[in-house]
């Protein structure tokens, strides 16, 4: 355990009678660090938060606080804010009134209390709406808001529940930089999670993919992206294609792979070498799949496969593809270099094995 | 039938006839009421004599007596009022105390319990006042007659006009409050909570601001309730009559427009009570 | 120690629940219940029997009124939720903005007066020297004073005006939560005005019909200012009865098995209009 670590959790258990939510999680967040749980909707990220903020209470584990064990602190002694899914700003007060609310508990006189509302108003950019009630604002104001209610306290920690999550596509884009730049001004570290990749990625310094109440990885967004640990990081994490096949050889950390045709393709092994024969999997991504007339270098692997439409989206325009029962999407660049897919003709898709990678399967 | 289905020009205007009608019918027993506590005639009825405000007025020495001199009328009114008084703040805490166990607590037997609550609503209010009666006063008597003590607090009195009305009031507070605490986002408390706020400080501070609005309501509704009802109410007075038993057994003397002129009073500080509950909630809405 | 605090607070929130219902509500009722089996020999011994229920079913004046209670009561019922039906639509699906929320408080007004100032409007209209009768004859279309009131039509209109808050609220209620489109998908599949009413509005509805209908029938079973007042010689009601058994007869032991048998036709009645339409007191009242 290092002692900058804001946050540091060992081996956290939560049962909920024979279902396990989170299932052993440890982990460490350095001060000042952006920190996201990605994963899917009932991977138990919510209750792990939950947890840390103190309405619940672990079954096993230790969580520590710049060091300070948090087990039996009631959440309202915790050096720890949350932001909530759906903000919980109060509806029966204004937006200062929420503010100070904090402060009120802490005992801060009235003049201070005043002063550091208006002060994190301005470092939020909303200056001059304390006597505003939080229904009159909009999406973005109101998260905003939510914001400086917790960080006026100036917090050691900051959980974010999927803040996000209800304000309309443009606008989340526009607080996901906007979020980032915050937290960077403030210097607070925020634990943050979501469901949503593209926020995760944008936003965090670190990420860990949970799936069914334990972490499968932590790692910058990078490494998630051009690394994945196990076959779930890879499919969850952004945009990939998957080809199942056996095990044919390894040659200097490269898999040979035999497809279900006979097509024998490459990819980089995640991972501990299973036997020869062994079913395993192929994920390549959309923008590693190169449009090839005839093969381009000898290095590279290749698969035949059946055009079956195209899918204009401006720059992530993609084409999608069978191979024999599989279906796969290769981006088309719209440069022009394309060439013209008519449904059903025969396109050849490359890749460099470099940009592949195959992971054993038979282990979750 | 709805706007964007096609309607006849016809029907729409029957329509429209029909709900002109029903208002009227709405109105018309009230708006009687109050113009004859103005009719300077000793019986509320036409032909129109004048306008007077004897039946409020006047004191006795031209043979009529005006609700503010009849003192009947006026110890009725203040008996009325102390009973509704008692039942609001019972009926209400009652209310509060009810939405909470039954919104916010798990326990086994939740269902059966919650139907029991609701029983009251499917009781007549005249079986509600005969039952108290027959329990309490029984009660009553039986220690008067074999213990020699005497429960005066049992016999039918205010005492047992305020548990009656308590009975079915009770139920409709808890209604009107439990409404309201089930559109509370419990996420609130966990907010205040994370903010600093200790769980009895949550409560008071984000709880029950929230709740205020229908708290005020269900006072207001069991106020008026209270002073309105007479089922229940008739079958446990005592001595002290509210003022609708009182009114009662004046209309049966014959009517006067004096009964007209409370009913317009009674009108009017229902409407201020009401305007005031709605004009509360409105503000607080934005 | 966090399992003890809630303990404790859940008994201290069942503790008034629990008074409220027991001493209030059951214990009462089934004291009433108690009483109408017993027989009063002398002034001060009694035994069990059944003779207040044979009162009943031999004296052909008791179970006549009964029954005429019971069938008024419904059909009152049914006109109200006639009449009611097609405001809370226009209410609910017609009026727009502004002219909604004050059509639905014009709804409400009437309720700012008690029973007894809403019978009194009616009797001050009915009657024969009241206004309806010197409108006919300032019209012509009557040579003399025309009685209206002492009828059971009268009696009906004066039942229907009581309930009609209750029928259009939850009426209001429930349409309002009907999404237009539904009508409009019934349209276009090919429905005409009847058959939507009757295979997409009136099942949607239900629940609001069904509250509507039990409360109305309650209110009517059990009201007594309206009948007495506005019956005739031979309207009787049965609440009347049990009245005169505890006020003017002192037979309690009679008003107890009255009030009994009334409690069972009510509660009878509630059952079955849930059952038959499907429906749980819960989902109705609460």
């Amino acid at each position: 355990m290092t002692q900058e670590s804001d946050l540091s959790c060992q081996g956290l258990v939560r049962r909920f009678g024979a279902h396990t939510a989170v299932d052993h999680v440890s982990l460490d967040v350095p001060a000042g660090a952006f920190f996201s749980i990605l994963g899917p909707s009932g991977c138990g990220k919510t209750t792990l938060l939950r947890l840390l903020a103190g309405f619940d209470r672990p079954d096993e584990g230790e969580i520590r606080i710049r060091g300070q064990r948090m087990n039996e602190v009631p959440p309202n002694r915790r050096p720890v804010n949350m932001v909530f899914q759906h903000l919980a700003l109060f509806p029966t007060m204004t937006v200062g009134d929420n503010i100070a609310y904090g402060l009120k508990r802490q005992k801060v006189p009235a003049a201070e209390r005043r002063r550091r509302v208006a002060e994190v108003l301005e470092q939020v950019g909303l200056p001059g709406l304390a006597d505003r009630n939080p229904q009159e604002l909009s999406g973005g104001q109101r998260q905003r808001v939510a914001l400086a209610r917790c960080l006026v306290l100036r917090p050691t920690l900051l959980l974010l529940d999927e803040p996000l999550g209800a304000l309309d596509l443009k606008l989340r884009e526009q607080m996901k930089v906007e979020l980032k730049h915050l937290q960077k001004a403030f210097g607070t570290t925020f634990v943050y999670i979501t469901h949503d990749q593209s926020e995760a990625m944008v936003m965090s310094d670190q990420v860990a993919v949970m799936r069914a109440g334990r972490f499968e990885q932590v790692a910058s967004p990078e490494q998630l992206y051009r690394e994945p640990a196990t076959p779930f990081v890879a499919g969850f994490v952004g945009d990939n294609n998957r080809l199942s096949g056996e095990l044919v050889g390894l040659d200097a950390g490269l898999a040979d792979v035999r497809l279900p045709d006979g097509t024998r393709v490459r990819g980089r092994l995640a991972g501990e070498a299973p036997a020869k024969g062994a079913p395993v999997a192929l994920f390549v991504r959309p923008e590693a799949l190169v449009l090839a007339g005839e093969a381009l270098r000898p290095d590279y692997a290749t698969v035949r496969t059946e055009v079956r439409t195209t899918l204009f989206d401006g720059a992530n325009s993609r084409v999608e593809v069978r191979h024999g029962d599989q279906t796969l999407y290769a981006r088309l660049p719209q440069d022009g270099s394309a060439p013209r897919l008519t449904e059903g003709s025969t396109l050849y898709l490359a890749w460099d094995p470099a940009l592949a990678r195959v992971f054993a399967l038979g282990e979750p | 039938m709805i706007r964007s289905v096609p309607r006849s020009r016809g029907f729409d205007g029957l329509y429209l006839a029909y709900m002109v009608a029903f208002f009227l019918y709405l109105a018309l027993p009230l708006a009687v009421t109050a113009v004859f506590a103005f009719n300077d005639a000793p019986f509320p009825s036409l032909p129109w004599e004048g306008f007077t405000l004897d039946w409020y007025l006047a004191n006795g020495e031209h043979g009529r007596t005006g609700l503010f001199h009849d003192d009947t009328l006026l110890s009725a009114l203040w008996t009325s009022t102390r009973v509704a008084f008692w039942v609001t703040v019972v009926s209400v805490a009652l209310g509060c105390a009810n939405a909470v166990l039954f919104e916010r607590l798990e326990f086994r037997g939740k269902e059966f319990l919650y139907l029991l609550m609701l029983l009251p609503l499917v009781i007549p209010g005249v079986i509600l006042g005969v039952s108290i009666l027959v329990f309490y006063s029984g009660l009553a008597n039986e220690a008067s007659r074999l213990w020699g003590i005497e429960l005066d607090l049992f016999r039918p009195g205010l005492p047992l006009v305020v548990m009656g009305q308590v009975a079915f009031i009770g139920t409709l507070a808890t209604l009107v409050i439990a409404a309201r605490l089930r559109k509370f986002d419990r996420q609130l408390e966990e907010a205040a909570l994370n903010l600093g706020a200790t769980p009895v400080v949550a409560w008071f501070t984000v709880t029950l601001p929230w709740l205020m609005p229908s708290i005020f309501g269900a006072a207001a509704m069991a106020f008026l309730m209270s002073f309105e009802n007479f089922n229940t109410t008739v079958m446990l007075t005592g001595s002290d009559t509210p003022l609708t038993v009182a009114l009662f057994n004046r209309l049966r003397e014959g009517s006067t427009p004096v009964l007209n002129a409370v009913a317009l009073l009674l009108m009017l500080a229902s409407a201020l009570l009401a305007f005031a509950v709605l004009g509360r909630g409105r503000a607080r809405n934005g | 120690m966090n399992r003890q605090v809630s303990r404790l607070s859940l008994w201290l929130l069942l503790a008034p629940f629990l008074l409220w219902i027991l001493l209030l509500v059951l214990v009462p009722h089934l004291q009433m219940l108690r009483v109408s089996f017993q027989v009063r020999e002398s002034w001060d011994t009694l035994e069990w029997g059944l003779s207040q229920y044979r009162n009943f079913f031999t004296e052909s004046y008791y179970w006549r009124t009964f029954v005429r209670t019971g069938v008024m009561s419904l059909f009152t019922t049914f006109l109200t939720l006639l009449v009611a039906f097609p405001v809370a639509w226009y209410i609910a699906k017609l009026a727009r903005g502004r002219s909604k929320g004050f059509l639905f408080l014009a709804c409400l007004i009437p309720f700012w007066a008690s029973e007894l100032v809403r019978t009194y409007g009616w009797m001050i209209l009915l009657r024969e020297s009241g206004v309806f009768s010197a409108a006919l004859q300032a019209l012509g279309w009557a040579d003399g004073p025309v009685e209206m009131l002492y009828n059971d039509i009268a009696v009906i209109v004066g039942l229907v005006y009581n309930g009609l808050l209750f029928m259009v609220v939850p009426l209001v209620t429930t349409l309002e939560g009907m999404d237009d489109t539904l009508v409009e998908a019934g349209y276009d599949l090919g429905g005409g005005h009847l058959t939507v009413l009757r295979e997409v509005v009136v099942p949607w509805a239900m629940p609001g019909i069904v509250s509507g209908c039990i409360v109305v029938f309650m209110l009517t079973l059990g009201s007594y200012l309206t009948p007495i007042l506005m019956g005739g010689k031979d309207s009787a009601w049965f609440t009347q009865q049990i009245f005169t058994q505890f006020i003017t007869r002192f037979n309690w032991e009679q008003g107890a098995a009255l009030g009994v048998l009334l409690l069972v036709l009510s509660s009878l009645m509630v059952w079955l209009g849930l059952r038959l339409t499907g429906q749980s007191l819960r989902k109705v009242m609460g």
